[in-house]
């Protein structure tokens, strides 16, 4: 353990600023990867759906 | 014609099709005589090459010292806007009335006529511009060697700019809005002209030797011929072909 | 050996076959990303020793490395799967070259932006036109070129067959232009504290090493998701697909 207590572990010497600052924007733009593909397949799936629905009405 | 006797209509089988470098000459001297009869297309990336050099010291200040430091990156940006906004004119005509597709069905290989027409282009719209550059060097107070080493590098630099934005035409030729895709596409692949050619005139800005610079220029000059007219060629296939 | 790596080949380029075995990958490439990052992260955050030189601020190095190492080494893979996409016409090919973009160029952006903000104790300033920071700017430029003629282009195919002449002809050129940056930023600034020092202790390499294997996979879940998408929407006339959907 390279710190005495959490308190330290958050200040990161002078440094916790910009150590925290860059984890959390590399959680948002990982985040965003992982959401956008699950987004995308939800909307598809939803419109294949309405398609297939749409064609055994007309058909 | 008339005079020798056709061996076409003899014996079909007779007919041999034009060579390879007849297929050059031929593209080359058709779009050098296009690009004379319009002669605005001729004179427009010169006079956009010598206004952007000219706002340049009104917008920064006539400082000699200033203007000699800013001089190599001004020239070479000038030159590379340039070949940009010309560009999209290289194969745009030939794709909207056709003869891109007879270029594509014709017994050459496509990457020698686009050699040809990249060449043509080259010499229209960047020759001059070169030509004028050691005027716009006096007007940024660079001394002999430096106007020099600006035009050698500006020489063996340009025909790369053109090449690798042909390849950017050629992909983006079919789109309708074509124009600032082609930037987007070539700009960060003219980063390392752009440095050894601002090397070499700053190398000579401050009486250094600029050789070596000058032989990167000239290897990547080699690369450029060797290589891009396949993937301007390749491109064009796409684009066309879908 | 190769018959295996063909008979792989032939199987991964059949859309169905791709959607169906990828969706059992996925578990354990998931798995592997969090059993390698969440350790990796852990250690090179709390228990991995302060740097002599700079501090704690290091501790970024364990996101901009593996982010680096990735913008790399998607791109090189876009060129690839572009070649295959250009010789043998694969459609999934297609497929897998369009989603490594966006993904790549996230990396990158990731990149620059730990890059920046290490930068701001390391060297008092957020942007140094280093030799490092520039290239990956510059291959983040060739991203957005790449995406900007994907997504100009509106018949699928064409729009693939286009970006991997683009992306092979940026592949060719990425090491010309990381030597000519490497070139200009010795001529123009001396020798500046390099991010990361050649001799690393032990205890701040493991992590690191965890970090990068570990990104690797979440690089690798994050493609087949992208993919998976790909297929669904290329493929949605087909069969398999609708059967697919109606099932859940």
């Amino acid at each position: 353990m390279a710190f005495d207590n959490f308190a330290e572990f958050l200040a990161m010497g002078k440094h916790g600023a910009y150590v925290w600052a860059a984890y959390g924007i590399s959680l948002l733009v990982i985040a965003a990867n992982i959401l956008a593909p699950i987004l995308r397949q939800r909307a598809l799936r939803i419109d294949i759906q309405r398609k297939i629905k749409r064609e055994k009405l007309e058909s | 014609m008339g005079t020798e006797l056709n061996p076409a209509a003899v014996n079909p089988a007779v007919v041999k099709p034009p060579s390879m470098a007849q297929g050059f000459n031929a593209m080359l001297r058709r779009d050098l005589v296009v690009a004379f009869r319009q002669r605005s297309d001729l004179v427009n990336p010169l006079f956009f090459f010598i206004m952007v050099i000219a706002l340049f010291p009104l917008g920064i200040g006539p400082e000699p010292s200033t203007l000699q430091k800013i001089a190599p990156g001004v020239i070479w940006i000038a030159a590379l806007l340039s070949t940009l906004l010309s560009v999209d004119s290289l194969f745009r005509q030939d794709f909207d009335d056709g003869s891109l597709e007879l270029a594509l069905l014709s017994p050459q290989p496509l990457f020698v006529l686009v050699l040809g027409k990249i060449i043509a282009h080259w010499l229209v719209t960047a020759l001059p511009l070169i030509l004028v550059s050691p005027v716009l060097g006096v007007m940024l107070y660079m001394d002999a060697d430096t106007i020099q080493a600006t035009l050698c590098s500006l020489l063996l630099g340009t025909p790369v700019l053109s090449m690798i934005s042909a390849i950017g035409a050629a992909l983006t030729v079919g789109l309708r809005k074509g124009g600032v895709l082609v930037a987007i596409i070539a700009l960060p692949l003219y980063v390392p002209v752009l440095i050894f050619g601002t090397g070499a005139v700053e190398a000579a800005s401050m009486s250094m030797a600029f050789g070596g610079q000058l032989a990167i220029l000239g290897a990547f000059l080699i690369l450029a011929l060797a290589f891009a007219p396949f993937a301007i060629a390749a491109g064009l296939r796409i684009s066309l072909n879908g | 050996m190769f018959a295996t790596i063909k008979r792989l080949y032939h199987q991964f380029g059949s859309p169905r076959y791709f959607y169906d075995m990828t969706g059992k990958m996925l578990p354990w490439l998931i798995a592997g990303a969090v059993l390698l990052i969440i350790p990796g992260i852990v250690w090179g955050l709390a228990f991995a020793p302060p740097d002599y030189l700079q501090g704690n601020s290091y501790r970024i190095m364990y996101i901009h490395v593996p982010a680096a190492s990735l913008a790399m080494g998607a791109y090189v893979m876009m060129a690839v799967a572009g070649v295959v996409v250009l010789v043998w016409r694969m459609k999934m090919a297609e497929m897998v070259a369009r989603s490594i973009a966006p993904i790549g160029a996230s990396f990158a952006f990731l990149c620059l932006i730990t890059g920046a903000i290490w930068g701001k104790p390391t060297w008092g300033t957020w942007w140094v036109w280093d030799a490092r920071l520039t290239s990956m700017l510059i291959l983040l430029f060739l991203y957005i070129g790449v995406m900007a003629l994907n997504m100009a282009i509106e018949n699928a195919q064409s729009a693939a067959r286009a970006t991997a002449v683009l992306s092979i002809v940026g592949a060719v050129n990425i090491p010309i232009i990381k030597y000519s940056v490497e070139w200009w930023n010795t001529l123009h600034q001396p020798a500046s504290i390099s991010m990361t020092s050649s001799s690393m202790a032990t205890e701040m390499l493991i992590p690191l090493l965890l970090c990068i294997f570990g990104f690797y996979f979440l690089f690798a879940v994050l493609l087949i998701m992208a993919t998976r998408c790909e297929i669904l929407q290329r493929e949605q006339r087909s069969n398999w697909v609708r059967q697919l959907v109606e099932n859940n």
